[in-house]
């Protein structure tokens, strides 16, 4: 059965890619609102916040990135919901292919997709300013973190696509996602946060994450941030790909 | 290979004491059937009869409760894989990838079907189908009975020795029905054994070599239509005056090539030619 798990993903993939490529609006939907953010926190409340930092644009990106995936996961969820409602789904199915394959051609997808949102994202803060010394190692580190995240996400999003019962179902769980940034260290640092709210700040997976991308974009030693940003992705990804496989088995037989 | 031979003398689908639940909705009450190889095998039921989930227990897309199944001389439970292999679903929706063009769907099916040649094949099954000059535009674009009939072509890819047709002419007009019915014909005459699902009897009357009748969770005739027929008080003999009915009318009015975007290759005659 497996043997053709890496031909019939590879196809699959093209498939749900030439979905993005024939809309190519789902990319520029998801990277609009982070760009909108960003401009708003720069221009309009970026003055009045003391981050104790220099550029307040390469202190909030790399929250911004976590956001414009966040919001690009919710299309994964979409699109794997259509695939069920259309029979499509089922077709792939009854046939003799690796049947994880229908799912990891749209985890990978989404791969694909948010890093090129992520990538139109850093074009433009390089606009308004932003500035990195970082070196070649550095920007693949965040680029390793970046891609752990959205693999941890995605998952999530499969087993939104594949249980949701309505469209906005399939993608009204990112919401929660997306707003998860702004209770962290991605906006404002933590230490002005009253008590609760603070510790819940330094404690979420999302301040982790941010302060190990934005110590390697600003060649500051990363301490153990990194680790404890991996452990996250890693064991959210983990759960997150047995729950959706375990969906999946419910759903297929 | 005396396996592929003992292979070959068993039915095409066998189907013994099938159940199936859905929580409190008993579905299937221990249904039992077997279609020949090479037939056409016709399943009437009205809506809600359990005739979809019979199919997507043969496609091995649900498991049944008791009972056992095989097709193509393979298990459904215990061998999902090679009856996969024997097999083609066309399910009740079209299951089309609207996004991409016919020719794509099709290249698409032969990919994961891993045969060497998807173009070749692709634009074999356009030509087949009538499909040739929509091949390059989106399926999104398509007319129900198009896209029915890519539909259909995409399951021949690969040439599987058993094809399920669940309703595959439930809302298409009728001379989109009537391609669909010359495309499974076309099926029979290769050596293909089609399951069809319908909840119309003509359907089953034109197209079926065996014919049978799920009601309420069991099988509860199974026959040739002349089997069938007998079953009924003997035919009367009566004088009536023949009227067109709207079928006719329609055909007549609306001519063959009435249909846009098919090349008007329908070989069924209308009406009128047979008075």
């Amino acid at each position: 059965m497996s043997k053709h798990f890496f031909g019939d993903t590879a196809v699959l993939t093209g498939r749900s890619l030439s979905h993005i490529l024939r809309s190519p609006d789902t990319i520029i939907t998801t990277a609009v609102t982070p760009i909108a953010l960003m401009l708003m926190f720069v221009y309009v409340l970026g003055g009045a916040i003391n981050t104790g930092t220099g550029s307040y644009v390469n202190y909030l990106l790399p929250g911004i990135l976590l956001i414009t995936i966040a919001s690009g996961i919710a299309y994964t969820a979409y699109r794997l919901f259509l695939d069920m409602q259309g029979g499509i789904f089922e077709r792939f199915q009854s046939m003799p292919i690796a049947r994880s394959a229908v799912l990891w051609g749209h985890v990978l997808t989404s791969l694909v997709a948010n890093l090129v949102s992520v990538a139109l994202v850093v074009l433009v803060a390089l606009l308004m300013g932003f500035r990195s010394g970082a070196g070649a190692l550095s920007w693949l580190a965040v680029a390793g973190i970046l891609t752990m995240f959205t693999l941890a996400l995605t998952w999530l999003a499969v087993i939104a696509g594949l249980s949701a019962k309505t469209v906005d179902g399939a993608s009204a769980f990112s919401y929660p996602l997306i707003f998860l940034p702004f209770v962290s260290s991605a906006f404002v640092p933590t230490e002005t946060m009253p008590g609760p709210v603070r510790w819940f700040a330094e404690n979420q997976p999302v301040t982790s994450i941010v302060d190990a991308i934005r110590s390697l974009l600003a060649q500051q030693p990363v301490g153990t941030d990194i680790w404890i940003a991996l452990a996250w992705c890693i064991g959210i990804l983990a759960l997150a790909y047995g729950f959706a496989m375990a969906t999946y088995r419910r759903r297929v037989s | 290979m005396s396996t592929h031979t003992e292979r070959s003398r068993e039915p095409a689908i066998r189907v013994q004491n099938i159940e199936k639940s859905y929580k409190e909705l008993h579905v299937l009450k221990g249904v039992d059937l077997e279609v020949a190889r090479g037939s056409i095998f016709a399943l009437l039921g009205s809506n809600g009869a359990g005739k979809t989930t019979v199919v997507r227990i043969l496609s091995t897309l649900l498991k049944a409760d008791g009972g056992s199944a095989s097709v193509n001389g393979y298990d459904v439970a215990s061998q999902a894989g090679d009856v996969r292999e024997s097999i083609s679903l066309t399910g009740q929706f079209a299951a089309v990838d609207e996004v991409l063009t016919g020719r794509e769907n099709l290249i698409l099916v032969a990919r994961l079907r891993h045969l060497n040649n998807p173009g070749t094949v692709a634009d074999d099954l356009l030509a087949r189908f009538s499909l040739t000059d929509a091949g390059g535009r989106k399926a999104a674009t398509y007319s129900g009975g198009m896209r029915r009939r890519l539909d259909i072509s995409m399951s021949l890819i690969g040439n599987p020795p058993v094809i399920f047709l669940d309703e595959p002419t439930t809302g298409l007009d009728p001379q989109a029905r009537i391609e669909v019915w010359d495309a499974v014909k076309e099926l029979a005459r290769n050596g293909t054994t089609v399951l069809l699902t319908t909840q119309y009897l003509d359907e089953a009357e034109q197209l079926a070599d065996r014919i049978a009748i799920l009601h309420q969770g069991r099988i509860i005739v199974n026959g040739t239509l002349a089997e069938l027929k007998a079953l009924l008080p003997p035919a009367k003999v009566e004088y009536v005056e023949k009227q067109p009915t709207l079928e006719d009318v329609f055909f007549a009015v609306v001519g063959d090539n009435g249909s846009a975007g098919t090349t008007g290759t329908t070989t069924t005659s209308p009406a009128g030619t047979d008075k």
